[in-house]
């Protein structure tokens, strides 16, 4: 048998119980509310545009099959990935252009990422901080971009030389099309194998 | 043991007799040369498309059979990679053409970029021989003779006033090839103003970049066969 002052202590402390959980739940709305009123949207720190930078893109002609480097002023960001994405967007905005000696469609928009990682040991041999870019194309790119055996060389030996021409430390690139391992650009330039940037550059400006 | 007056007449008349017979033995037979012609593509895998509508596929097959015919009428033995629309392998076509131990291997593509005709040679580094060799990097050993034969097709193509770009490319057939290999990419003929005067299928242009073709294997016979 419950002695009758503990179940008036058990009621008391009940209804003091959830009067006590409304007032924090009152007062958390409250504090909700002045937070809210409280805060700004108007931006406080203005966007940090990165310097116009000179970058050498290496332009491919189809015409007489050649790599002959040219100069750009664009901003380029600090960090080297993002830097690598800007430089080749560039150049890929270049080969979308409707008069390019080395048509491509897709653009910047084509790159999607560029991954430094370091090079293999026989590039580190060489150079001890050499790097191996990873470039993401989009499968747009791929899919739109001219089937044939010089044009898929011209585009991937112009990536290679501008990767070096801008990063000096990129030895070796290798290439994925959505985040996957492909077989070939379109048809032809095997995507499976490591590209050495040093063969691509020895490749810039002949002619025939 | 008795011998007769006339065995030393015998003896000569044998020896003469076998120093005759030497003489007129025919000399050793050259090695065979077998040129291997490999139309790219095939089956499902298309290839490009080209601007009269043609899959490049079906353009390579049909240079195939014209530079086969051509080669034939010179008494060059040659070997193909598909003679009709099938799906090859890229390592089969290396199979094949390791297998025949060709003289001379040419892949035939076709492109609607460009103009004339464009070589490819592997871009693999040169590399000295080996007993084994890795097989995706055979065509090392063979990369400067490849090179050497671009030349002769590049003068001959020259020749015919058809233009040629020379080049160098990762491509896994030819990179597993032990032999001196190339792909020719036949490129529209382009006038002038840059207008296109031949498409890569059209018969009379293939004709003539065959026949070029053609002339520049049997040059290369001739060097491959001087000492």
């Amino acid at each position: 048998m419950i002695p009758r002052y503990q179940k008036i202590l058990f009621v008391v402390l009940l209804i003091a119980s959830l009067v006590m959980g409304a007032v924090l739940w009152q007062l958390r709305e409250r504090a909700h509310k002045r937070l809210v009123a409280g805060e700004s949207s108007a931006p406080t720190t203005a966007p940090e545009v990165a310097p116009a930078e000179q970058a050498t893109l290496v332009v491919a002609n189809d015409e007489d099959n050649s790599l002959l480097p040219q100069v750009h002023s664009l901003p380029l960001p600090r960090d080297s990935g993002a830097r690598a994405r800007a430089v080749l967007g560039r150049l890929l905005d270049l080969y979308a252009d409707l008069e390019a000696k080395h048509p491509v469609p897709g653009g910047a928009a084509s790159v999607m990422q560029v991954f430094l990682l370091p090079a293999s040991s026989n590039a580190q041999a060489q150079d001890p901080v050499a790097q191996l870019a990873v470039v993401n194309l989009t499968s747009a790119f791929a899919a739109s971009h001219p089937s044939g055996l010089q044009t898929e060389t011209l585009t991937i030996d112009s990536i290679c030389a501008t990767l070096r021409a801008n990063l000096p430390h990129v030895a070796e690139v290798r290439f994925l099309v959505d985040g996957q391992q492909r077989a070939t650009l379109a048809d032809h330039a095997d995507l499976t194998r490591t590209y050495l940037t040093a063969q691509a550059a020895s490749a810039e400006g002949t002619k025939p | 043991m008795h011998w007769s007056k006339s065995a030393p007449a015998v003896f000569l008349g044998v020896a003469a007799a076998l120093g005759a017979a030497a003489q007129q033995a025919p000399p050793v037979p050259a090695p065979r040369f077998v040129v291997l012609i490999d139309a790219a593509h095939g089956g499902e895998d298309t290839g490009g498309k080209l601007g009269s509508g043609t899959l490049e596929k079906a353009a390579n097959l049909a240079m195939s059979v014209r530079l086969r015919s051509l080669l034939a009428a010179r008494g060059i033995s040659v070997v193909t990679t598909r003679e009709s629309d099938a799906a090859v392998d890229s390592n089969r076509r290396a199979e094949i053409a390791n297998r025949v131990s060709a003289g001379a291997c040419l892949s035939l593509h076709a492109t609607e970029s460009g103009s004339g005709v464009h070589l490819f040679a592997s871009s693999l580094a040169p590399a000295q021989p080996a007993q084994f060799p890795a097989w995706r990097t055979a065509q090392a050993a063979w990369v400067t003779r490849s090179l050497a034969l671009a030349g002769v097709l590049n003068s001959a193509l020259d020749h015919a006033t058809i233009g040629v770009t020379l080049s160098r490319t990762a491509l896994p057939g030819i990179d597993s090839m032990t032999c001196p290999a190339l792909a020719v990419e036949i490129a529209p003929q382009r006038g002038e103003d840059d207008r296109i005067v031949a498409e890569p299928d059209d018969a009379d242009y293939q004709a003539r970049v065959a026949v070029a073709l053609a002339a520049a294997i049997v040059q290369w016979r001739t060097e491959a066969r001087q000492p």
